[in-house]
């Protein structure tokens, strides 16, 4: 009986420690398991897809306590990469990114709802162009597990859309009313710390 | 007159690179500074960026002649005191030199992603740098700046060549028209 609290409560001080220990991953950037692409309209003809080449961030995550869970990006907007030397100087300039500027775009979290059947729903403070929002994304659970390398690994996949007249963004009105939202995907993989 | 140089006049070739040059920047100029601010639904606005890449593509080669056809002709005399003479010559590098430096920018730019430069649709240019990316936002940068700098350049040029006119009355402005004064000895 008494052997048997004891590892009951040995139990019991175990789940309670392995709760509080969040995992901490750092999103792998290099070995490029991570990306940040947007999607808009051309014209209303067509998709342009474009990326975000550098970036940097970490998460936490508990699964047994998930809206414990949080994330951090810093995106180096100069990074933009539409695979188009021109459009993409253009995105730089002060019509759309203006990088000089605000060379750093930000998501910080704020919460964090399991929906079940591997969704999510995050909200955070997104800073863009020096605006700054609070944005909600769709989040997936995509997988995670060991890797082949020691290490241990989690991904999630999301999408939001963006209204690019939220943004500061002076050229936007001029791409016409088909290019008046972006969707925004990204795919993350952590290594656990 | 003939088509090269001598020691105290230009030949014909050096005479028609050097308007046609100046027309043809000039209206890049113009082209450039008009182009960036179009409207993205403005029929020019593809087509706009397409001529001056094109255009520049073809000054470049001109200007590659005209360094080539410089060094294998005489200089004619530059007329002036010795400072004058010397500040002109280096002036004149100077165009070669800012013009090199604004056309292999420009070119650098458009082929920043490893692609070539269509010209005309006559024949593609192809990139001889490995792309870079980022790099066309840089020398995006350089390309206006020195453009802006070359028209203030080419203003002073012509204030120089208007006082060689007016005020001390030589023929080094008839002479890149290709005048003879009365009474000059043309050397050919």
């Amino acid at each position: 009986m008494k052997l048997k609290l004891l590892f009951g409560a040995l139990l019991l001080s175990l789940g309670v420690a392995t709760s509080a220990l969040a995992e901490d991953y750092v999103i792998d950037k290099k070995g490029q398991h991570a990306v940040i692409q947007f999607k808009i309209a051309h014209l209303g003809y067509s998709w342009l897809i474009g990326r975000f080449n550098d970036f940097e961030g970490t998460f936490s995550y508990d699964e047994k306590n998930p809206s414990a869970s949080k994330i951090n990006v810093t995106i180096n907007t100069a990074s933009v990469d539409t695979n188009h030397a021109a459009r993409d100087k253009h995105l730089r300039s002060p019509d759309f990114f203006n990088v000089d500027k605000y060379p750093t775009a930000t998501f910080t979290s704020k919460s964090f709802k399991e929906l079940g059947d591997g969704k999510a729903k995050l909200t955070g403070t997104f800073t863009l162009n020096g605006v700054t929002r609070d944005i909600t994304i769709d989040v997936k659970h995509v997988g995670h597990g060991d890797d082949p390398w020691g290490g241990y690994r989690r991904g999630f996949e999301g999408t939001t859309t963006l209204a690019l007249a939220d943004w500061n963004i002076p050229f936007a009105p001029k791409l016409g009313p088909a290019s008046a939202t972006v969707e925004l995907y990204f795919s993350f993989e952590g290594v656990r710390q | 007159m003939s088509l090269r140089n001598s020691n105290s006049r230009y030949g014909w070739v050096s005479i028609v690179i050097h308007w046609l040059m100046a027309l043809a920047i000039f209206g890049m100029f113009g082209l450039g500074v008009w182009m960036v601010d179009l409207d993205y639904y403005d029929s020019w606005y593809h087509r706009s960026l397409w001529v001056h890449q094109s255009i520049g593509m073809l000054l470049l080669f001109l200007l590659l002649f005209r360094v080539v056809w410089r060094l294998t002709n005489p200089v004619p005399e530059i007329m002036g005191l010795w400072w004058e003479k010397l500040i002109a010559l280096w002036v004149h590098r100077g165009h070669y030199i800012i013009m090199a430096a604004l056309m292999i920018s420009g070119y650098l730019i458009t082929t920043a992603y490893g692609r070539g430069v269509d010209i005309f649709g006559w024949f593609e240019f192809p990139a001889l740098l490995p792309a870079d990316k980022g790099r066309e936002t840089t020398l995006g940068f350089w390309h206006m700046l020195l453009a802006w700098g070359f028209m203030a350049y080419i203003a002073m040029h012509a204030a120089a060549a208007l006082k060689h006119h007016f005020i001390d009355r030589d023929i080094t402005l008839l002479r890149m028209l290709g005048i003879n004064r009365k009474g000059e000895n043309d050397e050919t």
